[in-house]
């Protein structure tokens, strides 16, 4: 018969067993910071595409009517998304190696899927919307769609993120009520908000 | 109340065996190497404390190919998530016991 000291460590165990095989704990910070000063940087230059010379804050009158800027910008936002994902790899798999575990394990393949859903379908609704001419609703749903995600994804890590989702929808929602701004809640969502969340990760975590 | 000491499973009482029924329990299911990842032993232990779990039938193994490579992964069965419980339950009720 064992101590009782040693059923005592054993459900410790059991309780950090648990909490350790449903967490990936390799997201980092820093690229959610990278990430965040990417998308302001990208906002700036969609503004010089779309809006210059009239300032940012003034509600846009003329929509994106040209096939030209519409690309343009689909192509400036598709930059702006790989160098986040390169990043985030990069950093996470830094990461992972520092704590000795592998960064495609059982969690982070249950957080990969969890993440792949609301995205794709976010993804798809958003070129549908831009297809039928409702400009207005992709930087909304862009920002709901990714909240979603966010708070799928919450599941299987920090519960930080959690809180960066519901913080992505509100903002998504009030985007979609006052349409012709889109470009600054998208730059407050994906830049200001990754910035924060990212250096809220970084000096809990990542140190 | 009658003595927890026999709700302890006999099984359960190695901390290894205990921790991979704790993933088991909080995943739908968990592969080979994750699993020594979070448990934090080597092959071998691993797979001789699988194999005593997977006896017992508180385990059940799934085998497939990933990229051609083999990938085994375990999922807790109902007897396994029982036998849990009832055990749980019964540290807890040692540890309450002791501490009054």
């Amino acid at each position: 018969m064992k101590e009782i000291q040693e059923y005592e460590k054993d459900l410790a165990s059991i309780r950090s067993t648990m909490d350790r095989s449903g967490k990936f704990i390799s997201l980092s910070g820093m690229s959610g910071i990278l990430s965040g000063v990417y998308a302001l940087a990208g906002a700036v230059e969609a503004y010089f595409v779309v809006q210059y010379p009239q300032s940012p804050f003034l509600f846009r009158t003329d929509s994106i009517s040209e096939e030209t800027t519409l690309l343009k910008l689909l192509l400036l936002a598709g930059q702006v998304l790989l160098a986040s994902i390169l990043t985030g790899l990069f950093l996470s798999a830094r990461k992972a190696k520092k704590e000795g575990v592998s960064l495609w394990n059982a969690t982070s393949k249950q957080l990969f899927i969890n993440l792949a859903i609301p995205l794709i379908t976010g993804g798809l609704f958003i070129l549908i919307i831009l297809y039928t001419g409702h400009f207005g609703l992709a930087a909304p749903a862009s920002l709901i769609f990714y909240g979603l995600a966010l708070i799928q994804a919450s599941v299987n890590t920090y519960d930080e993120v959690r809180y960066l989702g519901f913080s992505e929808i509100a903002l998504g929602l009030i985007a979609a009520l006052i349409p012709g701004y889109g470009l600054i809640f998208w730059a407050i969502g994906f830049g200001v908000l990754h910035i924060l969340y990212g250096a809220i990760l970084y000096r809990k975590y990542d140190r | 109340m009658k003595n927890p000491f026999e709700n302890l499973d006999r099984v359960l009482e190695h901390r290894v065996r205990l921790q991979i029924m704790s993933v088991l329990v909080a995943n739908k299911s968990y592969d080979f190497n994750s699993l020594k990842e979070v448990v934090g032993v080597t092959d071998g232990g691993m797979a001789s404390h699988i194999k005593a779990l997977e006896k017992e039938k508180y385990i059940s193994v799934q085998k497939s190919f990933v990229d051609r490579k083999p990938n085994t992964s375990y999922k807790i069965t109902e007897r396994g998530r029982n036998v849990f419980k009832k055990h749980l339950d019964a540290l807890e009720a040692l540890v309450k016991q002791q501490k009054k």
